[in-house]
C-alpha cells in the first residue's frame, strides 16, 4: 500500500512539475507574442496599449489577459452593434406599421366620411386596393426602381440620376444585411418594407380629387401606371443614391426632403389637380349640396393620420436616434399650430370654428412639416404649421372657388399646396444644429445663412410639379383609352358603392 | 275613435311622452321625420362651401284614441310640446273607421 502511495505521489509530483514547466513556457511565448503585437499596433491601438504592454516580468499574466481582452472587446463591439440594430429595427418596424395605418384606416376613414354616403365604400376600397396592388408592384420592381442603382444603357448613359435599375427586382439581394447607403443599422428588408408604406399612401391621396366619379377599373390601372411613371422616378431622384435631387448621396440639386414633401405630397397633390381638371366636375357641382356624410368618420381618420404621421416623419430618421425625436416633436408642433391657424381663419371668416376645419388644418400642418421634420427646430416647426394652416384654408375656400375646379376632397388644396409651402420653408428654416446633412459645421438652410438652399428647394419643387403634371396628364389619356375614367351619369347619381362594387355602406334594414 | 298625428320638436319628446303616460296613454308610434313649415332652415359651412338646410329634423307621434280621451291628450301635447317659438309643430286629428287587434281579431275601441 505504502509503495503504491509513494508511486502515485511521485507520479503526481512529476505531472505537476511538468505542467508548471509547460505553463512557464507558454507564458513566455504568449508574452513575446503580445510584446510583438503591442509594437506592431502601438499607434492604432491606443485604447488597448496598457493591456498589451506588461508592467513587469513578475506579472506575466497580463499579456494573456490582453488577448482575452481583445477577444472580449471584439465580442462587446459585436454586441453593441447588434443591440443598436435591434433598437433601430424595432422602431423602424413600428414606424412601418404606423405608416400603413395612415392609409388604412386613417385616410380611408378621413376620405370615407367626407363623401356622400352612396360613395363611402368606393373611396375606402380605393385606398385598400392600393395597399394590395402597390405592395405587389413594390415586390416585383418598385423597390428596385426607387432605391436600386441606375441602369447603364449603351456606353455612357446611366439612368441613376432619374430612376433605379432592376438589381433588386423581385427583391433580389434584399435581406437581413443592411444597405449602408440608406440605413446602415437595420436590415435592408426593414428599409424596403418601410419605404413600401410611403408608396402605398401617395397614390391613395390622389383619390381625394377623383372621388365620387372615377371608375374602379380606371382607378386601379391609373394608380399602377402612376406609381411606375411618376412616383418611382421622383422617389429615386430625391432619396435614391445618385438621384438628381438627392441631398446626401451626390445629387446635382440637393433638395431637402426629410419624409416626402416633394415625393409624396407635391407629387400626389399636383396629380390630384390634373385628375380633377381632366375628369371634370361631379354631376350637380357646385349647385347641388354635397356635404360630408359623416364627420365622425373623418374625425377618427384624421386622428389616426396624426398618430401615424409620427411613423412617417420620425421614422424617416431611419434609426431610433435623437434625430427621430427631433422630427417627432417638429411634426407634433406643426400639426397643432396648423389646426389652430385654420380654426382661427375660419372663426374670423364665419364666426365659428368647425371640427372639419380643425382636422383639415392639422392634416395641412402635417403635410407641410413632412419635408422639414428632420431639419428644423421646434419653434420654426410652429411657424411652418401656422403658415400652412392659414394658406391651405385660403386654397380650399377661396382659390378653389375662383378657379371652379372640383377637387372633391381637397387633395390639391391640402397636399399640393401644403407640400409646396413646406418644401420651400424647409429651405428657410433647415439648420445644421438639428441635422448637419452637408457635413459637420456646414450651413444647411437660410437660417444658417445658406440662402441658396431655398433655390435648391425651388428646383426640387418645380421638377416635382413638372413631373407630376406631365406624367399624370399622359397617363390619364392612356387609361381613358383603355378602360375609361369616369362612370356614367346614371351610375354617378346611383352612387359608386352599388354600381362599382355591388354593395352599400349602410344597410339600415338589416 | 280618432287618429292623432302630432309633429313636434325632438327636444320636447321626452316631456310629451312622460305627460302622456300620466294621463293613461299606453301606446304610440314615433317616427323621425324631416320637414319645415314657416320655420326657416339654417346654413352649414364645409370648407368654405355653404349649404342651406331647410328640412329640419322633427318627430312625428301617431296614436289612435277613444273619443273620450282625445281632448285630454290634445291638451297634454299642447302644454308639453310648446316652446313658444316658430317650429313647435302641429297636431292633426282625423276620424278612424275601425281598429282590429291582429292577435285575437278584437274590433272597435277595445282593440286600442
Amino acid at each position: 500500500m505504502t509503495s503504491l502511495k509513494r508511486l502515485v505521489c511521485t507520479g503526481r509530483e512529476a505531472v505537476i512539475s511538468y505542467a508548471a514547466e509547460r505553463i512557464q513556457n507558454m507564458k513566455r511565448m504568449v508574452w513575446k507574442c503580445c510584446l510583438l503585437l503591442a509594437i506592431v499596433h502601438a499607434v492604432p491601438l491606443h485604447a488597448q496599449q496598457p493591456a498589451a504592454a506588461p508592467s513587469s516580468q513578475n506579472t506575466p499574466s497580463t499579456p494573456q489577459a490582453s488577448s482575452l481582452t481583445n477577444e472580449k472587446l471584439a465580442q462587446l463591439d459585436q454586441r453593441v452593434t447588434a443591440a443598436q440594430s435591434s433598437a433601430d429595427n424595432a422602431w423602424m418596424l413600428v414606424s412601418a406599421a404606423l405608416v400603413l395605418m395612415m392609409t388604412g384606416p386613417g385616410l380611408a376613414l378621413f376620405y370615407g366620411g367626407l363623401v356622400r354616403r352612396k360613395n363611402t365604400l368606393a373611396i375606402m376600397m380605393q385606398s385598400f386596393m392600393l395597399m394590395a396592388v402597390i405592395t405587389i408592384m413594390w415586390a416585383l420592381v418598385g423597390y428596385s426602381l426607387c432605391f436600386g442603382s441606375g441602369m447603364v444603357i449603351g456606353e455612357h448613359f446611366n439612368t441613376g440620376s432619374v430612376i433605379g435599375g432592376f438589381e433588386h427586382a423581385f427583391l433580389r439581394g434584399v435581406g437581413a444585411e443592411p444597405n449602408a447607403d440608406y440605413a446602415g443599422t437595420i436590415p435592408q428588408m426593414t428599409f424596403m418594407v418601410y419605404q413600401l408604406m410611403f408608396a402605398i399612401i401617395t397614390p391613395a391621396l390622389i383619390t381625394g380629387a377623383t372621388a365620387e366619379r372615377m371608375k374602379f377599373s380606371g382607378t386601379v390601372l391609373f394608380m399602377i401606371l402612376w406609381f411606375l411613371v411618376v412616383y418611382a422616378p421622383l422617389a429615386h431622384m430625391v432619396w435614391g443614391k445618385g438621384g438628381l435631387l438627392n441631398a446626401s448621396l451626390g445629387g446635382r440639386f440637393p433638395t431637402l426632403d426629410f419624409a416626402g414633401g416633394t415625393v409624396v405630397h407635391i407629387s400626389s397633390g399636383v396629380s390630384a389637380l390634373v385628375c380633377a381638371l381632366y375628369l371634370g366636375k361631379r354631376t350637380g357641382f357646385p349647385k347641388q349640396p354635397m356635404p360630408p356624410h359623416s364627420l365622425v368618420l373623418s374625425f377618427i381618420g384624421a386622428c389616426l393620420l396624426w398618430v401615424g404621421w409620427f411613423g412617417f416623419n420620425a421614422g424617416s430618421a431611419l434609426a431610433s436616434s435623437p434625430l427621430a425625436t427631433s422630427a417627432f416633436v417638429a411634426t407634433h408642433f406643426a400639426a397643432a399650430a396648423a389646426a389652430l391657424s385654420w380654426s382661427v381663419a375660419e372663426w374670423i371668416k364665419n364666426g365659428r370654428a368647425s371640427a372639419l376645419g380643425a382636422i383639415s388644418g392639422a392634416v395641412a400642418g402635417l403635410v407641410a412639416i413632412t419635408p422639414a421634420a428632420g431639419f428644423v427646430a421646434p419653434m420654426p416647426a410652429l411657424i411652418i404649421g401656422l403658415v400652412a394652416g392659414a394658406c391651405c384654408y385660403w386654397m380650399v375656400t377661396r382659390v378653389k372657388a375662383i378657379f371652379g375646379y372640383d377637387d372633391a376632397l381637397d387633395a390639391f388644396g391640402v397636399h399640393g399646396a401644403g407640400g409646396t409651402i413646406g418644401a420651400l420653408l424647409t429651405g428657410v428654416f433647415a439648420t445644421q444644429v438639428i441635422n448637419p446633412i452637408f457635413g459637420a459645421g456646414k450651413a444647411v438652410g437660410g437660417s444658417d445663412g445658406h440662402w441658396g438652399q431655398v433655390g435648391n428647394q425651388l428646383v426640387g419643387v418645380l421638377i416635382a410639379w413638372g413631373f407630376a403634371l406631365v406624367g399624370t396628364l399622359v397617363l390619364l389619356k392612356v387609361v381613358d383609352l383603355i378602360t375609361g375614367l369616369r362612370v356614367t351619369e346614371d351610375q354617378e347619381i346611383e352612387g359608386l358603392d352599388i354600381t362599382q362594387h355591388g354593395e352599400e355602406a349602410y344597410n339600415l334594414e338589416s | 275613435m280618432m287618429k292623432l298625428e302630432a309633429i313636434i320638436q325632438p327636444s320636447r319628446f321626452e316631456s310629451v311622452k312622460d305627460a302622456l303616460r300620466e294621463v293613461g296613454i299606453e301606446g304610440m308610434t314615433v317616427t323621425e321625420v324631416r320637414g319645415h313649415g314657416r320655420q326657416k332652415g339654417h346654413t352649414e359651412v364645409y370648407r368654405g362651401r355653404e349649404y342651406t338646410v331647410d328640412l329640419l329634423p322633427k318627430l312625428k307621434l301617431e296614436m289612435v284614441l277613444p273619443d273620450k280621451l282625445v281632448n285630454t291628450v290634445v291638451d297634454t301635447i299642447l302644454k308639453t310640446a310648446k316652446t313658444g317659438k316658430i317650429g313647435d309643430g302641429k297636431i292633426f286629428l282625423s276620424r278612424v273607421e275601425e281598429a282590429i287587434r291582429i292577435r285575437n281579431e278584437e274590433r272597435g275601441e277595445g282593440a286600442l
